[in-house]
């Protein structure tokens, strides 16, 4: 099958002044449709500059990288803007929903850009709001939503253009342990459905929600092997609930 | 995005900061405004005066005694004079016998004040000795009766033509006074005409009592004296013409020529234009200087605006928003401000003319070309103003306006 990612000897270099950062130094992978892989590193690793360029915002100094069968690195601003627009769904580590839209006008958002008719449009953003379970909240503004209803709202915008790839940076950075749970097990759900997602995090027990993880180190992948103690969110999310049912009783 | 829905953005956004976008608006109001009254009032000031002029007559040479000082403003230029008795009689009499080719008409106006009396009402005028032509060429219409004719004059009748407000004040209503008989100082008239009304610079030309020339020598006064000689042309072309030998000949005439002035009414017409059009053109910058720093207000918010939503803007950048898209946005906020507030100011402009104009005695002119022209300005100048701030927004770099705190 032919990788919807593919990444070949990536090279990536930042000048500041006279002082010349190399944050990725040769970095090779594929990824196929269906796998959901975790990259995990320390900070400074360049797991971000990765994200940044697989996301089509940053573009390499050298190497290759064709998405979904385009060569990226050699296009331009608008070219990429539209690459951004129809095959990559970002979801940030703070949600990045714009305050003064409801959530049902964030989800639109893309599709405004994509110039996607209104019927269309009302029809594919109910549908996902219903699916991350917010059918009742589509007109609250974000500041009427909790932490995990916004990080839902901001998956809702990711699929709206139905991309070839979700990029999750820290996607449960700032949540707390549940709501954080709740966002990996829709994760998991759309990759069960077939969704291409690529999770980058710092943590080891996040990480063990992928099938696969890339270890990153000093802008060099260090390992990269699947995961074989996968945790289930549903398991582990009726596991919480009943802590927590017992805590409540107890107290 | 298409354009509506950019457009429907860019309101959403105005909208939401509702003071912010007013008070950057006043700037653009108060300019397109001030703009919109200063220059309807300056060509209310020049259409006044010009009608004015014109109304006197076309082709119009008038000599008058004394010399005109030069720079005495476009009214001045009427009312200046000095010298004094130096038109005689003979000179009028001479002009009007000689034969010059351009002249059509000669006539000329010879003035004194005196009491004018029906029944027991009674009002100190200006009584006026001319020739049956004068009300023709100063274009006075009749409102009721006849003008003189040739025999009047020949036979120096004791008739009388009266100004609309003198015929209002001795008989109530104007219509009764023809046919009826008056005293002009000692003398019985008889009054064959009155005047529609009419003004001059504010000034009422119908406080005036018009008889035959030769009435006004043999009954009233010597009239050895004329106020003015009023000469028409037949055609525009030949006004120079007419004037330099009208110079020559009252040089011959009367020796100095300080002692005497021809006012050319195309003249006077040149110089109020230039000069209402100077103060026009005055007020115009002044008013678009103030346009000027309601467009600089714009920019100065545009940049708050675009450095307060770096954020959105990365946002909007990272899920498919062209430059353009993003620049589009922003030019559309700021032309909407200063086109909104150009409309706005427009109609406070208009209010703010016509209450000027109602105290003071100018009409007011709204030209189409003022009202395209304050908007097409305010317009451009939210272009103008918006072209940085959104030229910025459009070049942020995604990565980095999404970090921004």
């Amino acid at each position: 099958m032919q990788p919807i990612i593919r990444v070949e000897n990536l090279v990536k270099v930042y000048r500041t002044g006279k002082v010349e950062v190399r944050a990725l130094q040769g970095v090779t992978f594929e990824v196929h449709p269906g796998e959901f892989i975790a990259i995990m590193g320390p900070s400074g690793s360049g797991k971000t500059t990765l994200m940044n360029i697989l996301g089509c915002l940053d573009t390499p100094t050298g190497g290759q990288y064709v998405l979904d069968g385009v060569e990226v690195s050699s296009l331009r601003e608008n070219q990429l803007a539209e690459i951004r627009n129809r095959k990559i769904g970002f979801v940030f580590q703070n949600f990045h929903l714009l305050p003064r839209l409801t959530a049902f006008q964030n989800v639109e958002l893309p599709l405004l850009y994509a110039s996607v008719p209104k019927s269309i449009r009302v029809r594919r953003v109910r549908d996902l709001l219903e699916r991350v379970g917010l059918g009742e909240r589509m007109h609250h503004r974000p500041n009427e939503l909790s932490g995990g209803q916004m990080q839902r709202v901001a998956i809702a915008r990711a699929l709206v253009n139905d991309p070839a790839i979700i990029l999750a940076d820290e996607p449960t950075g700032n949540l707390d342990t549940l709501s954080g749970e709740e966002i990996m097990g829709i994760f998991q759900e759309l990759n069960e459905e077939g969704r291409t997602i690529i999770l980058v995090t710092h943590e080891r027990d996040i990480a063990q929600h992928a099938r696969r993880v890339i270890h990153f180190r000093d802008g060099r992948i260090l390992k990269n092997e699947d995961v074989t103690d996968r945790i289930d969110a549903r398991q582990l999310l009726e596991e919480l609930k009943r802590q927590r049912n017992l805590l409540e009783e107890a107290g | 995005m298409n354009f509506s829905e950019s457009f429907q953005t860019a309101l959403f956004n105005l909208l939401a900061n509702k003071l912010r976008s007013f008070l950057t608006m006043l700037g653009v109001i108060i300019g397109v405004a001030s703009v919109v009254a200063m220059v309807s009032l300056g060509q209310g000031m020049r259409a006044q005066i010009v009608d004015q002029i014109s109304s006197l007559g076309s082709n119009i040479l008038t000599v008058i005694p004394g010399k005109v000082r030069q720079g005495a403003g476009p009214m001045g230029m009427f009312m200046a004079r000095g010298g004094g008795n130096v038109l005689k009689y003979e000179y009028f009499q001479e002009l009007r016998a000689t034969p010059f080719p351009g002249i059509r008409a000669v006539t000329t106006e010879a003035t004194t004040s005196l009491p004018v009396t029906f029944a027991r009402e009674s009002v100190f005028v200006n009584v006026v000795g001319t020739t049956p032509e004068l009300l023709e060429i100063r274009n006075f219409m009749l409102l009721g009766g006849r003008s003189f004719s040739g025999y009047d004059y020949s036979y120096s009748r004791k008739v009388a033509i009266l100004g609309h407000t003198v015929a209002q004040d001795l008989f109530g209503d104007p219509f009764l006074a023809v046919g009826a008989s008056i005293r002009v100082g000692r003398r019985i008239f008889t009054v064959v005409g009155v005047l529609e009304p009419k003004t001059m610079g504010g000034q009422d030309l119908g406080n005036q009592v018009f008889i035959p020339l030769t009435t006004f020598r043999q009954y009233l006064t010597g009239g050895r004296y004329l106020r003015n000689i009023i000469v028409q042309v037949d055609e525009k072309e030949h006004i120079p013409l007419v004037s330099q030998w009208l110079s020559d000949f009252f040089r011959r005439k009367i020796g100095d020529p300080e002692q005497f002035s021809i006012l050319n009414q195309q003249d006077l017409l040149e110089t109020v234009e230039s000069v209402t059009g100077t103060v026009t053109l005055f007020l115009a910058v002044i008013a678009g200087i103030s346009l000027l720093v309601g467009g600089i207000g714009i920019m100065n918010i545009m940049l708050v605006s675009v450095a307060e939503r770096t954020r959105e803007i990365g946002l909007r950048k990272a899920i498919g928003a062209r430059p353009r898209d993003i620049l589009l946005q922003f030019l559309l906020e700021s032309s909407l401000l200063s086109l909104v507030g150009g409309v706005v100011g427009l109609v406070l402009g208009i209010l703010a003319g016509r209450t000027m104009a109602s105290f003071s005695q100018f009409p007011f002119v709204l030209s189409p070309q003022v009202m395209a022209l304050a908007l097409s300005v305010s317009l451009a100048v939210g272009l103008f103003f918006g072209i940085y701030p959104a030229r910025r927004a459009s070049r942020l770099d995604p990565i980095t306006a999404l970090r921004y705190e």
